[in-house]
């Protein structure tokens, strides 16, 4: 039975331990049932020692009632909610600031990059020193920095600097007006949506014109019209359907309105700053990884340099870079894990923080925050996959 | 190839045996191993003045410091053989728990679901506290009742963080929690204008308040809005050195009210006034061995670290910056509730 490798020269048969391909799978599985009983042990010792020390085991605790305040909450969430709410308000609190600092820093990045390269000397220079600073510095300390900064530099809430009376920013953050849609107001997001399908479609359309007959329509107008003008013309003609609910001085405090918190503000400039300045780094060595022929080729066809640059250099610089921009997401999703220095009550502040504390279940707790950003990591690398297999070069 | 994988195996046996040892070795009594190791591993805060803060010479100082050192003179027979680690209140369960520390003595609130459920035994209490607000004085404040809409600093990971939300549940009033990790960033939260008001046991914002930038600037609310009992912490399930720690507590309160201070205990040890003396020091009876101690070893703890009114004077009481009256901190025969069970 055990002659997988039936296209190698036979030896002739001896006994099965002289048979290297049988002594290779009886080592195979051996090691596998060596690996699979180390870490049942360690299970079971885990169980062991914790059920000696009278230490709770299990996930029930989910269920039981938090009694402690979040400061942020992109859910309903109130002292009589569960530990598992907490866990979601604190996942929901990291997601928001993560996908806030990617936006962020990749157009920082992005600029900063290509300034890098740029002909015009103090554009050059400032790039390279924004790098070099940004980069060498402590992420932690840069965080405090900014905190501190967004702190210190802010009035109190009596002394609120205003912006016509809707927009405030006090030491307790930015408090923007609400919107409140009305009845009609669906009308308006149903208008965008078509516009955008309508829009999308016409580029699409487009595209293929071009590579079919090499002509494109001239639409710089046309996508911003459908895109905004319908929408907004809507919203006028059924009304303006759209309230805004002003946040007020009251008490100690404005109230109503949305409030971002200056955790979120100092954290948010921290990542992204920081992250934008490897992200320029790679962008620069993704430019200048595209042979200089090819921008000499693009010269000689007399294209402009920004189309040299958009349609010739970035799509084939891409390849380099968008490799190593997923390992610059994801260090800064994990990166905003450092909120908890500053008080932004992400996953590991509020969940691997107060709930441990509160539970003392630190196996369990401990184990589902390292799964969340496991699962968002691998998340994504897979997103970012599927881009790159999308944008790649196709040879023709 | 055959060598390799015999290697990789052995390796993993190898892994098992060790862990197999290392599960019957979890229970090792913790006396026998602080004697040798002739060190006392004690959890402390990262810095409160008053219960455990390091001086100007990085020397910890503090209430909760001195228990550490009255369990090693107790223990190791010097009150110098102690290893501190600095643990924010969010690490300080997970430490005890996992044997980093012997024992955590770092104004941690004696609970139910800690003493039940988190493996924890806590051995009494040496400072009994309440939970009270900092404001500024600018604020135009003067009862806890009138901070509906507040922004408030609170360290995460305390019991302060769940009395805030039950009190302004009770009093139907909003506030908006801002939690951080480290006393100190709470405190720099606070002064920074980050925070309307800052909340902790009220010997905690008497210290914060002497740290801040204009002391006078600020004011401690009169309202108590919980019962605060803090005390030194144990693991569960060794008998023996809880009942060290436990009674190390007990003798200083003991000598205390016998009267026995650290510069009259060499003539109360030659001379023994009463039998409750001559038991507290040794000169009756085998006290300390029934612990597993010599029987010097209350002799010890009062000698080199004093008894519990001392080390409150110095610490948090009269003799120190915070000047907290002992209040219901004194002795039971004094007007206070601290009373401990007899030596004998």
């Amino acid at each position: 039975m055990l002659r997988p490798f039936d296209s190698l020269p036979r030896r002739g048969r001896g006994p099965l331990w002289r048979d290297p391909a049988a002594r290779a799978l009886v080592f195979q599985v051996l090691l596998l049932i060596g690996l699979a009983s180390v870490i049942g042990l360690l299970v079971h010792n885990t169980l062991q020692n914790l059920d000696a020390r009278g230490i709770n085991t299990g996930f029930d605790f989910l269920d039981n009632r938090a009694g402690f305040s979040i400061s942020q909450t992109l859910i309903s969430y109130d002292g009589n909610s569960t530990y598992g709410r907490t866990f979601v308000i604190g996942l929901l609190n990291t997601l928001l600031v993560s996908a806030l600092g990617i936006v962020a820093a990749t157009i920082i990045g992005f600029t900063v990059g290509i300034a890098r390269l740029s002909p015009n000397y103090l554009l050059a220079k400032l790039a390279t020193v924004y790098v070099e600073l940004f980069r060498n510095i402590p992420l932690l300390l840069q965080i405090l920095f900014w905190y501190i900064a967004v702190i210190r530099s802010m009035p109190s809430p009596r002394q609120s600097l205003s912006l016509g009376d809707m927009v405030f920013l006090n030491g307790r953050g930015l408090f923007v007006p609400a919107p409140e849609p009305q009845t009609g107001f669906w009308f308006s997001v149903a208008a965008l949506l078509a516009g955008s399908v309508a829009a999308m479609l016409m580029a699409r359309h487009n595209r293929q014109r071009q590579s079919r007959t090499g002509r494109r329509l001239p639409m710089g107008w046309i996508i911003p019209a459908l895109v905004l003008g319908l929408p907004v013309m809507v919203f006028l003609v059924s009304g303006s359907p759209l309230q805004w609910d002003v946040p007020a001085l009251k008490g100690f405090n404005f109230s109503g309105g949305l409030t971002v918190l200056p955790e979120l503000l100092a954290l948010w400039i921290a990542l992204s700053i920081y992250t934008a300045a490897f992200i320029a780094e790679i962008v620069r060595s993704g430019i200048q990884s595209v042979p200089k022929g090819q921008t000499e080729a693009a010269r000689a066809l007399s294209l402009p340099p920004r189309l040299t640059m958009n349609q010739v250099i970035i799509p084939q610089a891409m390849r380099v870079i968008i490799p190593q921009m997923t390992s610059q997401y994801l260090n800064l999703i994990k990166n905003s894990s450092l909120a908890t220095a500053i008080g932004y009550p992400d996953l590991v502040a509020v969940f691997a923080g107060t709930t441990l504390n509160q539970v003392g279940q630190s196996v369990e707790i401990m184990a589902m925050t390292m799964a969340v950003y496991l699962v968002l990591s691998l998340l994504v690398s897979l997103l970012m996959n599927i881009y790159n297999a999308r944008t790649a070069l196709r040879e023709r | 190839m055959i060598n390799k994988n015999n290697q990789v195996l052995s390796f993993a046996a190898l892994t098992g045996i060790a862990l197999l040892g290392a599960s019957a070795m979890a229970q090792a009594a913790t006396l026998d191993e602080v004697k040798d190791r002739g060190q006392v591993r004690c959890g402390v805060s990262d810095g409160l003045a008053g219960f455990s803060s390091p001086d100007s010479k990085g020397k910890w100082q503090g209430i909760d410091v001195e228990v550490c050192k009255a369990v090693a003179a107790a223990v190791l027979d010097d009150q110098n053989k102690v290893a501190f680690a600095p643990l924010t209140a969010k690490e300080r369960f997970t430490a005890l728990q996992s044997g980093e520390v012997d024992v955590l003595s770092r104004n941690t609130t004696w609970t139910a679901s800690r003493d039940n459920s988190m493996g924890l035994n806590f051995a009494g209490v040496n400072f009994y506290d309440g939970q009270g607000f900092l404001v500024k004085k600018s604020l135009g404040v003067s009862s806890a009742r009138e901070l509906d809409g507040a922004s408030i600093c609170v360290n995460s990971g305390t019991t302060t963080e769940l009395n805030l939300a039950d009190y302004f549940r009770a009093q139907d009033m909003q506030y908006k929690a801002v939690a951080f990790d480290e006393m100190s960033q709470t405190a720099q939260g606070f002064d920074s204008g980050r925070c309307d008001a800052l909340t902790s046991d009220s010997s905690q914002l008497a210290a914060l308040r002497l740290q801040l930038k204009e002391p006078d600037s600020a004011v401690i609310l009169p309202e108590r809005i919980s019962k605060e009992p803090l005390g030194p912490v144990v693991a569960q399930g060794d008998d023996q050195w809880f009942d060290v720690v436990k009674w190390t507590l007990f003798a200083m309160l003991d000598a205390e009210e016998l009267g026995v201070t650290s510069s009259n205990v060499d003539d109360m040890r030659d001379n023994p006034p009463n039998p409750n003396v001559a038991r507290l020091l040794g000169k009756d009876g085998n006290y300390g061995e029934q612990m597993g101690l010599s029987n010097a070893w209350a002799y010890n703890i009062i000698k080199q670290v004093g008894n519990y009114g001392e080390v409150y004077d110095r610490t948090v009481g009269k003799d120190s910056p915070l000047d907290i009256p002992r209040g219901i901190n004194a002795l039971w025969n004094n007007g206070g509730i601290q009373y401990a069970p007899p030596i004998r």
